[in-house]
């Protein structure tokens, strides 16, 4: 049973798999707007869009009036999917809306985590008014639930239109084909197909066909040049515990776990970073909550943020430095210092396509050997990546227990998709959170052969391996730390052959020691065939087995959520199958570890397009594993 | 100019007397014999005591190369770290606890090269660091190649040719970096690098001082005109603040700016002239004339050098700022509730099972 909540809206997750393969867009606007002009040509280029559309059963999407517009508005919304869609689509997960009274009369229809794109040009304190806005809808925070791209969409097609022979008003009716372009970009829909139809359209007026392809190509390349983002995440879980929900994107998520960290560790929260896509937006979002005494800085360059960060773990912050690989790949010899100095850290990876810039705003999987082993000499790091976007809360809550228990750098590996994509979140008791907190060294750990009680910045804990934190402003324990080969216990420089020998290990089993659970299997029917993943392909992996379960075909899943060290299980757990297949969104990096590590067979099945893995087509290579 | 340094105060004082002894570390000093660091460490360790700070709550963070060995010898907090990156750790740690006072320790190399980034960013904020750059105008640690110091043409390992780069004038480039406090100093005038290092200490901000270092080893001599004391008496001037700018035997030799240029031009001191001479102000508002006084010099004889501090200013630190964000932002939105920002504005409720499909 649900119950909804403030508004009456239909709960997210009602259905098994909510938006994986289709997107469904609504524009709305004035009647002047030529909203079904934009809509019409939308469906067009969808249906050029790929072989995966001709097999649509309901396409092409019908255009339609959603019930109830106000008056005056005008609308109509397309659905287009890949393959089988489990759902009407009557939930658009884009609304295009041209003025306030567009956006009110659409916005109830609108389920959370949509997307929002307005024409800010639109949005005059009057014109809100007139519609019953008392405050902008696009400030004070009731879009909240939503991801809002605000555009100015009159201003930026009369200005890209500005070397035409045209007056400002026949300039403002091309903004529809700039709100065109920018979604052809956020779906990544080819252009060719609408640049084709503006020039037989208006054969006849060859200038209105110009400067309508200049709008569009203006729009696209606003997406491109802002990074803009749409992703929608897909797959609810079958049955929602009882709780109070809301929705959450990625990025957001992981920002809430990292300020909950701080608050269980009792520790204040420093971020160091240069802005990146998709990562920036946990720098926006923790600059927000400076009342928990969070501190950001953004950096100079990627390297000042985690050095800022390094310096702020050593004064005893919760450290975290947040980037996306090039970032990362600055960051290593830093990265490499904090291992060197045991100090706790938390490198935070929103992994895109690569190499090199790569795809800024698609996503991708590649990072994980970088994260892995990026590093100059023998520098273990822990992994943790978080599979859903509301994971991304517990994952940064796990990660930082990690860094804080065993004083280390350690990377959390989200990607494009988890970041803004969306999902019901159960909101969490702050007294359910776990306990993070942390003992600093207080006095003298050793005693020297003469009886002198002394400080060694590097006796550890035998437990864990971990070394003693001491903060400066801690007297008596004043010690000098580096990157220089140290000493054991003592910390100080030392070249001698058999201590960094010795070291090195003593690093290598920290972190191979690391308490992490049991890796869990979902394998309802003995099945001989196990689905081995991590990070976001969690939801197309669950979606497809789902599909072949429901098909009558037994296969078992797992799901990492420790990369480095693996579950202590994992090698018995892949043991027990015939059969081990790794998806994953890079060219089998995760598969290369566990052949490397565990000896296993284990097969391959990777995508790298910059784009998540659609159910069907992983049920159909898991369907080839199973049968082979 | 600041009586009373309010940043200054955060850091806890010492209890009891301090000797210089009390900043000796156990380590044993292992840069050459000879080498100009030493007096810098002894003039550092003999400063200390005077500053008067709890020696825990002192920090010194280096880079890499000789200079950057310095916190292993300091008994306080240290943090050797890597190449060039010093600023930037320094910063982290002074933004995050302003109860500590935080050193840097930089090189030509290390702070001008592979740093340079990091060094005129920190200078343009203001973070409360103080940065001591060890200018011997050459790389040691790696045996001897030219540095961004190195005059141009200079032959070395690296450019038998001779060098093809003009150098960087620290002094000048720290001005245009936005600097608050400049200053420059020799290793081997104990009286004026502790000047130099009080008025440092004191400033609010941060205070870069080049302290001028002989590397005996890849670069002997580099700065013997300016400590032989015959020669230095016609090299060096000595910048005081309120005072006239004099060098030369028997100060027979005044800076006057040129009203034809706006420059800055040394002049023999005549009784006609003397009024005109240029009276030192290293408060002033304008940052110009500390920039003229940076260009006297010549970079290849080092002739004129002026030495002391150029420029000393208050203003915003950023370490304040985003402590003053952080106060403001509890008494506008209150102190931090985790379960009311989780919840967010917009909820539903599960009250049953949910629903499967």
């Amino acid at each position: 049973m649900v119950s909804t909540g403030a508004s009456a809206r239909r709960a997210p997750g009602a259905v098994e798999v909510r938006r994986l393969d289709r997107v469904i867009i609504r524009f709305a606007g004035d009647s002047g707007d030529g909203m079904h002009l934009t809509g019409d040509r939308f469906t067009s280029e969808t249906a050029s869009f790929g072989t995966d559309l001709s097999t649509l059963p309901n396409f092409p999407a019908e255009i339609r009036a959603p019930a109830g517009p106000l008056p005056g508005v005008s609308s109509f919304q397309l659905p287009f999917a890949d393959h089988d869609i489990l759902t009407p689509g009557d939930a658009p997960n884009v609304l295009g809306a041209m003025t306030p009274a567009a956006l009110k009369a659409n916005i109830g229809d609108l389920p959370r985590g949509a997307e929002i794109i307005v024409n800010t040009d639109e949005f005059t304190k009057r014109a809100m008014q007139k519609v019953g806005y008392d405050s902008s809808p696009l400030d004070d925070g009731s879009l909240g639930g939503y991801h809002l791209h605000p555009v100015p969409l009159t201003t930026l097609t009369v200005e890209a239109l500005k070397d035409f022979d045209l007056s400002r008003k026949e300039a403002e009716r091309s903004k529809n084909m700039f709100a065109l372009g920018l979604l052809s970009w956020m779906y990544h829909r080819p252009t060719d197909g609408t640049e084709r139809w503006l020039k037989t359209k208006f054969a006849r007026k060859p200038d209105i066909a110009a400067a309508n392809l200049a709008a569009f190509q203006a729009g696209w390349n606003f997406g491109e040049t802002t990074e803009d983002f749409a992703v929608s995440y897909e797959v609810a879980p079958a049955v929602f515990p009882v709780g109070r929900y809301r929705n959450i994107s990625g990025n957001l998520a992981l920002s809430y776990g990292l300020i909950a960290a701080s608050r269980q560790a009792d520790l204040p929260l420093y971020l160091g970073s240069y802005p990146i896509t998709p990562a920036s937006d946990i720098l926006h979002e923790l600059s927000r909550h400076k009342n928990f005494g969070v501190r950001t800085f953004q950096a100079e360059d990627e390297i000042a943020g985690i050095g800022a960060a390094l310096g702020a773990a050593f004064g005893g912050s919760l450290a975290v430095t947040t980037t996306s690989g090039p970032g990362v790949a600055l960051k290593s010899e830093t990265i490499g210092l904090a291992v060197s100095l045991e100090l706790p850290l938390l490198i935070v990876d929103i992994q895109r396509g690569g190499p090199s810039t790569g795809l800024p705003t698609k996503t991708e999987q590649a990072d994980l050997l970088q994260a892995m082993y990026g590093r100059n000499g023998e520098a273990p790091v822990p992994v943790v990546a978080p599979r859903t976007p509301a994971d991304c809360f517990d994952a940064a809550l796990e990660a930082a227990r990690i860094a804080l228990a065993y004083r280390t750098p350690v990377f959390l590996l989200s990607d494009g998709y988890l970041a803004n994509g969306s999902e019901p979140w159960r909101i969490p008791d702050p007294d359910e959170l776990p306990d993070l907190t942390v003992q600093f060294a207080q006095g003298p750990n050793h005693t020297l052969d003469d009886g002198t009680e002394t400080f060694w910045p590097y006796k550890r804990d035998p437990q864990t391996l971990a070394r003693p934190w001491a903060l400066p402003g801690t007297p008596g324990l004043e010690h000098r730390i580096g990157g220089i080969e140290k000493q054991d216990g003592t910390g100080n420089i030392s070249y001698d052959p058999a201590n960094h020998d010795f070291m090195v290990r003593t690093r290598q089993a920290k972190i191979d020691g690391i308490d992490v659970p049991d890796i869990e299997v979902d394998d309802p029917d003995n099945a001989r065939t196990l689905v081995l993943g991590w990070g976001s392909t969690y939801g197309p992996i669950t979606a497809a087995v789902r599909r072949l379960r429901t098909a009558g075909e037994s296969i078992a899943q797992a799901h990492l959520r420790h990369l480095n060290p693996f579950p202590h299980n994992l090698g018995t757990v892949l043991k027990a199958y015939d059969k081990v297949v790794v998806p994953e969104m890079n060219l089998g990096q995760l598969a290369t570890l566990i052949r490397a590590k565990y000896l296993v067979d284990a097969r391959s099945y990777n995508q790298v397009n910059g784009m998540p893995f659609k159910a069907q087509q992983l049920a159909t290579a898991l369907k080839e594993a199973i049968d082979d | 100019m600041t009586d009373t340094n309010a940043l200054l105060q955060l850091v806890p004082k010492a209890e009891g007397r301090q000797s210089m002894r009390d900043f000796k570390s156990d380590q044993e000093v292992r840069w050459c014999p000879g080498c100009g660091d030493y007096a810098v460490l002894a003039a550092v360790q003999g400063f200390m005591p005077e500053l008067g700070l709890a020696r825990e709550n002192i920090v010194f963070v280096s880079g890499i190369g000789c200079s950057s060995r310095f916190p292993y010898y300091m008994n306080t907090y240290g943090m050797h770290s890597i190449h060039g990156r010093a600023p930037a750790i320094a910063t982290g740690l002074a933004t995050s606890r302003r109860d500590l006072s935080v050193w840097v320790v930089t090189g030509d190399g290390d702070a001008l090269s592979i740093g340079g980034n990091h060094l005129i960013h920190a200078l343009r904020r203001n973070v409360n660091l103080k940065i001591l750059l060890f200018n011997n105008r050459i790389y040691g640690l790696t045996k001897g190649q030219y540095s961004p110091t190195s005059e141009l043409g200079k032959i070395t390992k690296s450019t038998p040719m001779g060098s093809l780069d003009a150098p960087f004038n620290p002094v000048s480039l720290a001005l245009g970096a936005e600097a608050s406090f400049v200053a420059r100093t020799v290793d081997s005038d104990r009286k004026h690098l502790t000047e130099v290092l009080r008025q440092a200490a004191d400033h609010p901000g941060t205070a870069l001082v080049e302290i001028y270092q002989n590397c005996n080893i890849f670069n002997d001599g580099a700065f013997e005109v300016l400590k032989d004391r015959q020669q230095a008496e016609e090299a060096v001037i000595r910048l005081e603040h309120g005072q006239p700018i004099r060098f030369g035997t028997d100060q027979t030799k005044g800076v006057v700016r040129d009203p034809a240029t706006g420059d800055l031009k040394i002049v023999p001191v005549t009784p006609d002239n003397e009024a005109d001479i240029l009276v030192h102000d290293a408060h002033s508002t304008s940052p110009t004339t500390a920039f003229a006084l940076s260009r006297l010099a010549d970079p290849d004889t080092l002739h004129n050098t002026p030495i002391g501090v150029f420029r000393s200013v208050d203003r915003p630190v950023y370490d304040t700022l985003m402590a003053d964000q952080l106060d403001t932002a509890v008494e506008q939105h209150g102190k931090g509730d985790l379960a009311a920002l989780m919840t967010g504005g917009d909820t539903w409720t599960v009250v049953d099972r949910g629903a499967a499909r």
